[in-house]
């Protein structure tokens, strides 16, 4: 029911983003493209909107799967240390390989990521005080550790001001031949949605999935890499876009419940809609310049964020 | 008598250590030299005390080890508050360069962002600590992308200006500083006396504290004023040193082995002045100034966190 709004809300959206920029093209130009304006929307306009919807769809459900698994809603690639990894990662691979390609900065980030998201994991089973505030504390302490290890090195390097460019997301810098690695994550989302079922079994714990006969491990495990590599493909082509994996499944619960097949279509969409809005306030807010999608996203995000966890303080009491 | 013994072996090796940071390769132009020393010493023992001591006091009212004052957001107001100010101002200004108005303006920002945080947070009753500290964290995390928002927008140039402030450093400490600094901790010190009662039965947990004749919520409002004043001071004077008071505190509890704070406290704050003064001196003579004692301390502080998470939870 509510899923067509959200489509509507997609397409309507998705042809605001093709049609707003400095560059003037209007809707009814469609049919008498000069060659200029063809090629602006060939190079720029639209990988942008693709990669953004991407990047919303799979950051999305990317969150949903990791609160699955580690049953908390509250813990996401922001909150879990697999950001500050994957950009760890990063940095890593442009000292090791001074011409690294694309390639194999994703790699060596998707490594990062999955280590660093495989260690809070471990943590979170040896941590006995699991209250559902403190692990995200826990979570956010140690992606700070991650973050220093790489400043430690930024710093020695002189890459300081660098690494803050993959701190903040940016859509600007999408333009044809710069985003397609993010087609990687696609995969992995249809992936994520072939094995929905189990990752809900998986997140009721260890003892109860494997009586039912399911390779907890195994799904477990599958479930970090999928989260580790979308996070490491969307941070090297975009970078950060924080907070999102945490609320956009949060508000999916609000309406929805808690059946992950059924909420995957909603995350997914929520998702796209939700970076594509903010892109679009970006590009209008100081037009003609824009503010890069990190910020708005990590403005509105924050404070959706803590709207949910006084929301939430607000049913306890 | 044995924990007096550990406090005693500690201050002769803190105070080993600062005769060798003052003498060490004292050349020829003494006078000079001896004096910069001094004041370097100086702020380096103030910092190490402010942060060890409110480190402390914070994992005793939030009874939980692996926690940093520093993370509710005060280190990310700082460095939005020099990021703007370089954005704003450019590194020429006023305001960057003359380091008693800087000291003044961050310390008095820092202090009313504390104030504000904790009175929204306590206005609603019945929120517990945890709340605050983690809306804190996201709170930081807010500052954060503004700041390196405006981060990228700064010219490379002024940006290395940027950098020095982004890291502690001692090095370009003022000695009229550290004066009005050593002032107001002793001001906050004296405040804390009147507290100090409370701590060994506020370690005990809520319940216990309230049953045992604490006023509990007020005392843990005061403590967390002091906190934020002590953290605001540190930070102000020389740059953020986010895992410094983690470091210290736990080595404090595993080398003391007792809960009572007239001895943990003393015991953290040597062991920080221990931490800090070597530090600075591998800094200086084995590094030859090529990284900030702030880079190696989070480093080694943040290794050490995750062998306290991985390790003590077991039990």
């Amino acid at each position: 029911m509510k899923l067509r709004y959200l489509v509507i809300a997609l397409i309507v959206l998705s042809i605001a983003s093709v049609f707003i920029g400095v560059k003037d093209i209007s809707p009814f130009d469609l049919f008498s493209l000069n060659e200029d304006q063809l090629e602006v929307l060939m190079i720029s306009r639209i990988p942008r909107l693709v990669s953004i919807i991407i990047a919303g769809v799979s950051m999305g459900i990317v969150g949903l799967i990791m609160q699955q698994l580690s049953r908390n809603k509250f813990v996401s690639p922001t909150t879990g240390g697999t950001d500050d990894s994957a950009r760890l990662g990063i940095l890593v691979s442009l000292l090791l390989f001074t011409n690294a390609t694309p390639m194999q900065k994703m790699l060596v980030a998707f490594v990062f990521a999955l280590l660093g998201t495989f260690v809070f994991m471990k943590i979170l089973d040896k941590v006995k005080y699991k209250d559902a505030i403190f692990i995200p504390l826990v979570g956010l302490m140690f992606g700070n550790i991650i973050t220093s290890f790489s400043t430690f090195y930024a710093y020695k390097y002189d890459l300081i001001q660098s690494l803050s460019a993959w701190l903040q997301g940016n859509f600007a810098l999408t333009m044809k031949g710069r985003y397609e690695l993010l087609y990687v994550s696609i995969p992995a989302v249809i992936l994520a949605y072939l094995y929905a079922n189990r990752f809900t079994i998986a997140g009721m714990g260890e003892e109860f999935a494997v009586n039912l006969g399911l390779n907890y491990k195994r799904v477990v495990n599958l479930g970090l890499v999928i989260v580790a590599l979308v996070s490491s493909v969307v941070m090297l082509t975009v970078g950060t876009i924080p907070f999102l994996g945490l609320i956009i499944p949060n508000i999916v619960t609000m309406y929805q419940g808690d059946n992950l097949k059924k909420n995957l279509p909603h995350t997914a969409v929520l998702g796209a809609v939700f970076v594509l809005a903010c892109d679009v306030l970006g590009r209008v807010v100081i037009y003609p310049y824009e503010v890069p999608i990190g910020l708005t996203v990590g403005v509105l995000g924050s404070g959706i964020f803590l709207y949910l966890l006084m929301r939430r303080r607000a049913y306890e009491a | 008598m044995k924990l007096r013994t550990k406090i005693v072996v500690l201050s002769l090796f803190a105070l080993l250590l600062i005769l060798l940071f003052l003498f060490i390769g004292l050349g020829s132009n003494w006078g000079y030299s001896l004096e910069r020393r001094a004041w370097k010493i100086a702020a380096i023992v103030l910092t190490g005390v402010c942060i060890a001591f409110s480190t402390v006091i914070f994992q005793t009212v939030t009874n939980n080890r692996i926690l940093t004052p520093n993370i509710i957001g005060l280190d990310s107001m700082y460095m939005l508050i020099q990021t703007a100010v370089v954005y704003v101002f450019g590194s020429t200004n006023k305001l960057l360069v003359d380091s008693n108005l800087n000291f003044m303006l961050t310390l008095a920002l820092m202090m009313v962002f504390a104030l504000l945080l904790y009175w929204v947070m306590f206005r609603r009753e019945g929120n517990h600590l945890y709340f605050l500290l983690l809306v804190g964290i996201i709170l930081g995390t807010l500052l954060g992308s503004m700041t390196t928002f405006l981060q990228l927008l700064i010219d490379p140039s002024e940006f290395l200006v940027l950098q020095g402030r982004m890291f502690a450093s001692f090095n370009s400490v003022q000695g009229q500083l550290t004066v009005i600094c050593y002032i107001v901790a002793i001001a906050v010190g004296l405040y804390y006396m009147r507290l100090h009662k409370y701590m060994d039965a506020i370690s005990l947990g809520k319940g216990h504290a309230v049953n045992l004749g604490v006023p509990y919520d007020a005392v843990v409002k005061q403590l967390l004023v002091i906190i934020a004043a002590l953290i605001s001071v540190a930070t102000a004077l020389v740059g953020p040193l986010t895992f410094l008071g983690l470091l210290v505190a736990n080595v404090a509890y595993q080398f003391m082995k007792t809960y009572r704070h007239a001895y943990l406290i003393p015991g953290a704050i040597l062991i920080s002045i221990i931490a800090l003064v070597g530090g600075q001196l591998i800094v200086e003579r084995v590094f030859s100034f090529t990284t900030t004692v702030s880079v190696i301390i989070n480093l080694v502080g943040g290794i050490y966190f995750l062998y306290l998470l991985l390790r003590e939870n077991k039990s």
